[in-house]
C-alpha cells in the first residue's frame, strides 16, 4: 500500500510530461520509496518521511536566506539555486558556464530518488568546460527554503535540482558546493559528472542543510582514461541525509579519491553510500570516511567496489573510521568487494573508537579546558579530510560549519 | 612553596582490588629550589606526579598538596596548570591531527586567559616558540608536526621541555625526563631546566639515575620507596644510591 508520501508525490506528477519523466514516474509508482527491506537501504529507514505530504517547489524570488554558512563566503564566481531553480539575480557565473537550461534527462538511472528527481526536476547547473581549459574555482550554492511548519500541518517542499558537470579532455575545474536551507523540506539532488581523458575535477561538498531537513544527493560520475576525480563530501546538517555516489572508472588509468566526513549529533542520521565500478585496467580508487557521532546520532557507510574482469591492476582502498562521543551514538559499516579480475589490489577496513582519556588529560594538564580538549581531538580526527582543502576562505567555510555542528552537538 | 603532607592515594585495579600506592608522602619544595625524587621501579613516583597534576583514576584517601595557599587537590587539572603546575610526562601522549604550534599556543593562551593576562597572537607566539626551539637545539619543523606523532623518544622528551619553557610554570614535575636520552640530549634538557631556575620557580625532578643530577644539581634528594619518602639528603645522597643501590637505603631506613 502506498504511503501518504508516495500518494502525494504521484498526485503532483503531470501525466502530460515527456517520456523520460513518465518512465520515471512509472518506476516510482511500482517501487515507491525504499524501505529497510531493500538491501541498499538496510541501515537507513525512511519511516520519518512516509507520512509526510510533499509539494514540488516552484520558482520564486525569495531573497538570499540569512544562513550562517553563507556568511563570509569566498569571493569567486558563483551559481545560486534556490528551491531547485537558478537565480540569475544572485549569481555571478563565469563566462564559460551556461547555468540555466532545461535539464538533460537522457541519462536516467534506476535509483528511486533519482527517479523522483527525474519526475520533478526543472533546473540545475549545466557546466561544460571545454577541452584543455583550466576553469578555476566555482561556488555552487543549492539552497532550499522550506516550510516553517512542516510535518502533518502542511505539505513540505520538495526541491529537485539536477546538476551536470562535464569536463572535456585535459580540462580542470574546482567546485565548492554548499547545500543549505531553512525549515523542513526534502532536497533531492542529482549530480552527474563526466570527465574526459586526463581531465581533473576537484569537488568539495559541504552538506549543511537545516536541522529538520531531509537531504538525498545521488551522484553519478564517469571517468575516462587518466581522468582524476578528487571529491570530499562533508556532512554536518539535515535530520536525515543520504549521499549516494555511483562512480564508474571506465577509462584506463583513471584516479578517484572519494573522501567523506560526517559530524552528527542529536538524532541526526547520515548515510554515505558509494558504489564504485572499476571497469578499466590500472585505475586507482581511494576512499577514507570519517564519522564523528555525538548524542544518539547514527552514521552509515556502505561501500561497494565492483572490479570487472578487464580491470587488471586495479588498486582500491576503502577505510571507515568512527569516533563515538556518546554511548547512544551508532555506526554501521558495510564494505562489499566484488572482484572479477585476478591481478588486483583491493583492501577495506573499519575502526571504531572513543576519545582517549590519556589524550584529554595530556591537554588538560597543559591548562586546556576539557571542552576545548575534546574539540581539539575531534578536529584532529578530522584533520586529514580538512587538510585536503587548501588553507584560505574555502577551508574557513568548512571549519566554521564543523565548529557549529560540534557546538550544537555538545548538549 | 609546594607542600605535600601525609599524602595517601589508592588505585582500583582491573580485578576490583583497591591498592594503596602512596602511603603517606611528606615533601616540601621551597621556592627557588630543585629537588630530586629517586626510587626503584614501582615505588610510586609516577603516581605522585599524576596525583599532583590531577589525573583521573587515583583516589586521594588522606593528606594534602598545597601550592602556596592553593589546595591543588581541589582543583581541576587545567586549573592546576594555570596555577603553575607543570608535569613533564614519563610517556608523552601522541595527538594525531593536532599541530604542535596550535597545541602550544592554545595551552599558553588558555593559561594566560585563566590568569587574566592578554593572549598572544600568532606572531608573538611564533617569536617566543622559535627562540625556545633554538635554545633546546630542536629541529625547526618541530612546530609544524603533529604533537608527538612520529617523534623519537628523545624528541618527545624535548617537546616536554619545550612546553615547560613556554609555559613557565611555578612548579615543574619532571617524570623520568632523562630516560631514553643520549648524553647530548640530556645536557640540553638539563640546561633547559637550569635556565628556568628563579626565585619563583621550583622543580621536582623524578629520576631513576644519578646521571641527570650531574647536570641538574638538586638542592635536596628524596628517596621514594613503596609509597613513602624513606630518606632525604643533599646531592651526595644521589651518589650514595648510585654506589650502593636502593636495597641498602631501604634497609637502612
Ligand atoms: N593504573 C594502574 N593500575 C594498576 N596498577 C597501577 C596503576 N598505576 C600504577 N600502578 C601500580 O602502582 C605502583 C606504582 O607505580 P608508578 O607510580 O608508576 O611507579 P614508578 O613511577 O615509581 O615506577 C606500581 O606497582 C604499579 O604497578
Ligand atoms: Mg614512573
Amino acid at each position: 500500500m502506498a504511503t501518504r508520501a508516495e500518494t502525494s508525490l504521484l498526485g503532483h506528477f503531470t501525466a502530460a510530461a515527456d517520456a523520460a519523466r513518465r518512465d520515471a514516474a512509472a518506476r516510482f509508482a511500482r517501487h515507491g520509496l525504499p524501505t529497510v527491506r531493500d538491501e541498499a537501504w538496510k541501515y537507513t529507514s525512511l519511516r520519518a518521511l512516509a507520512e509526510v505530504d510533499f509539494t514540488p517547489a516552484e520558482a520564486g524570488t525569495a531573497p538570499m536566506p540569512d544562513l550562517p554558512v553563507l556568511r563570509d563566503l569566498p569571493d569567486m564566481p558563483r551559481l545560486v539555486f534556490i528551491n531547485g531553480f537558478y537565480r540569475a539575480d544572485l549569481s555571478a557565473p563565469p563566462a564559460w558556464a551556461k547555468p540555466s537550461t532545461a535539464p538533460d534527462l537522457t541519462q536516467v538511472a534506476g535509483e528511486p530518488f533519482a527517479a523522483l528527481n527525474t519526475m520533478f526536476t526543472q533546473d540545475g547547473a549545466r557546466l561544460a568546460v571545454p577541452a584543455g581549459m583550466d576553469a578555476g574555482t566555482l561556488l555552487l550554492l543549492t539552497l532550499t527554503i522550506g516550510d516553517g511548519a512542516g510535518g502533518k500541518a502542511g505539505a513540505i517542499v520538495l526541491a529537485s535540482p539536477r546538476h551536470r558537470i562535464t569536463l572535456g579532455a585535459g580540462a580542470a575545474l574546482s567546485v565548492l558546493e554548499i547545500t543549505a536551507g531553512s525549515g523542513s523540506y526534502l532536497h533531492n539532488a542529482v549530480l552527474e559528472v563526466a570527465l574526459g581523458a586526463g581531465a581533473t575535477l576537484r569537488h568539495r561538498r559541504l552538506q549543511d542543510e537545516a536541522e529538520r531537513a531531509f537531504a538525498v544527493a545521488t551522484l553519478y560520475a564517469d571517468l575516462a582514461e587518466r581522468a582524476t576525480y578528487d571529491a570530499l563530501i562533508f556532512t554536518v546538517g539535515a535530520a536525515l541525509s543520504r549521499t549516494e555516489a555511483h562512480v564508474a572508472l571506465t577509462g584506463a588509468g583513471a584516479t578517484l579519491s572519494l573522501d567523506a566526513a560526517q559530524a552528527l549529533a542529536g538524532r541526526q542520521h547520515g548515510d554515505i553510500t558509494t558504489m564504485l565500478s572499476h571497469d578499466a585496467p590500472q585505475c586507482r580508487s581511494r576512499q577514507t570516511i570519517r564519522n564523528v557521532l555525538d548524542g544518539a546520532a547514527r552514521g552509515v557507510f556502505q561501500g561497494r567496489i565492483d572490479v570487472a574482469r578487464a580491470a587488471q591492476k586495479t588498486d582500491g582502498y576503502q577505510m571507515n573510521h568512527a569516533l563515538l562521543l556518546s554511548p547512544l551514538a551508532e555506526i554501521d559499516s558495510k564494505p562489499e568487494l566484488r572482484i572479477n579480475a585476478d591481478d588486483v589490489k583491493c583492501s577495506h577496513g573499519a575502526t571504531v573508537g572513543e576519545l582517549d582519556a590519556d589524550q584529554i588529560f595530556y591537554l588538560r594538564s597543559r591548562g586546556i579546558t576539557e571542552a576545548e580538549a575534546r574539540s581539539m581531538l575531534i578536529h584532529g580526527f578530522l584533520a586529514e579530510p580538512l587538510g585536503v582543502i587548501e588553507d584560505g576562505p574555502m577551508r574557513d567555510v568548512f571549519d566554521r560549519a564543523l565548529l557549529r555542528s560540534l557546538r550544537t552537538g555538545a548538549a | 612553596m609546594l607542600e605535600i603532607r601525609d599524602l595517601h592515594a589508592t588505585i582500583t585495579t582491573a580485578d576490583g582490588q583497591t591498592r594503596e600506592i602512596l602511603r603517606g608522602i611528606d615533601l616540601s619544595v621551597p621556592d627557588g629550589e630543585i629537588h630530586a625524587v629517586m626510587g626503584p621501579n614501582g615505588a610510586g613516583k609516577s603516581t605522585l606526579a599524576h596525583v599532583l597534576s590531577g589525573r583521573d583514576g587515583y583516589e586521594v584517601t588522606a593528606g594534602s598538596a598545597m601550592l602556596d595557599e592553593q589546595d591543588l587537590l581541589a582543583m581541576a587539572p587545567e586549573e592546576r596548570a594555570a596555577a603553575g603546575v607543570f608535569l613533564a610526562f614519563q610517556y608523552p601522549v601522541e595527538l594525531p591531527g593536532v599541530g604542535n604550534a596550535h597545541f602550544l599556543r592554545t595551552a599558553l593562551n588558555a593559561q594566560r586567559r585563566a590568569r587574566g593576562e592578554a593572549e598572544l597572537d600568532a606572531v608573538q607566539f611564533l617569536k617566543l616558540a622559535r627562540a625556545e626551539i633554538k635554545r633546546l637545539a630542536m629541529r625547526d619543523d618541530m612546530l609544524k608536526r603533529q604533537v608527538n606523532v612520529g617523534f623519537s623518544g628523545g624528541e618527545k622528551k624535548r617537546n616536554e621541555v619545550l612546553q615547560m619553557g613556554l609555559l613557565r610554570p611555578r612548579v615543574a614535575v619532571l617524570d623520568e625526563t632523562d630516560s631514553g636520552l643520549d648524553i647530548d640530549a640530556l645536557r640540553i634538557v638539563a640546561e633547559g631546566v637550569n635556565a628556568l631556575r628563579a626565585p619563583r620557580f621550583s622543580a621536582l625532578v623524578i629520576t631513576h639515575y644519578q646521571r641527570l643530577l650531574d647536570y641538574i644539581v638538586p638542592d635536596r634528594v628524596h628517596v621514594l620507596a613503596a609509597g613513602r619518602i624513606v630518606r632525604s639528603g643533599g646531592p651526595e645522597l644521589a651518589r650514595l644510591l648510585e654506589a650502593e643501590g636502593y636495597a641498602a637505603i631501604e634497609q637502612a631506613a
